[in-house]
């Protein structure tokens, strides 16, 4: 692409990126969450694709597929944390400590330590949104551009 | 032949739509609301989320969203698969 493009997704990605981070953080607070998230921070990565070339993001096609199982595996963690009550029941929520906080009934400012295993799975959820929509757009590229060793 | 038959279907597909379009209740009366109004009332107090909907999504219907991933793990190992390098 042309040095303008170059330019722009220059300082595009990063802001890609913390705003990807941001709406997987504050899921459990504000609109969005991890799939939102992760399809943000994924778009900052098919910026990257478009606007340099794919060879820039292969060497990140193995950590891609970790993250890819990481997060699905980490999901399910979360969820067998409530194994005690039900699947998927939210254990930590309300009960001190991390992510412990209760929330009274009524309107609040919106406190980040609440929640239980929502925020945790948020992030799960998020880094595995991400690298699966970052390593599906990657294969493309790199098959678009046809690069052999995929 | 067919012409009469695909206007025939567009009558009562269309016929049925404007038959119930009559009966649609009014936006923001549904009829069932108690699983809705339980949801407003409660997800601070039980999951301790100001974000109702993650509240659903994450811990209520946690299910779902564990369906979801696995769809997108699927569509991943789609593109891969499809996409992959052929050994000769």
């Amino acid at each position: 692409m042309s040095v303008v493009v170059r330019t722009i997704a220059r300082m595009l990605v990063p802001v890609g990126l913390v705003f990807g981070a941001y709406v997987i953080m504050h899921g459990h607070l504000t609109p969005g969450g991890g799939f939102q998230g992760g399809a943000v921070a994924a778009s900052a990565l098919a910026l990257i694709l478009v606007s340099f070339s794919a060879k820039e993001l292969k060497p990140v096609k193995g950590l891609l597929s970790a993250l890819e199982s990481t997060g699905g595996v980490a999901f399910v963690v979360f969820a067998f944390l409530g194994i005690g009550f039900t699947f998927f029941a939210n254990a930590i929520a309300g009960m001190g400590g991390l992510f412990g906080q209760p929330v009274d009934y009524g309107p609040n400012p919106g406190y980040l330590n609440t929640s239980g295993t929502l925020p945790l799975m948020n992030w799960a959820v998020g880094l595995k949104v991400l690298a699966g929509l970052g390593s599906v757009v990657l294969l493309f590229a790199l098959f678009g551009e046809g690069e052999d060793d995929r | 032949m067919t012409r009469w038959l695909r206007l025939a279907a567009f009558l009562v597909v269309a016929g049925a739509l404007l038959l119930v379009a009559g009966q649609i209740r009014r936006f923001g009366e549904p009829r069932l609301a108690e699983m809705d109004l339980y949801f407003n009332r409660y997800s601070q107090d039980e999951v301790a989320a100001n974000n109702a909907v993650t509240a659903i999504v994450f811990d209520y219907r946690g299910y779902d969203t564990l369906g979801e991933a696995t769809v997108l793990f699927a569509a991943v190992v789609g593109v891969a698969l499809i996409l992959r390098k052929v050994k000769k």
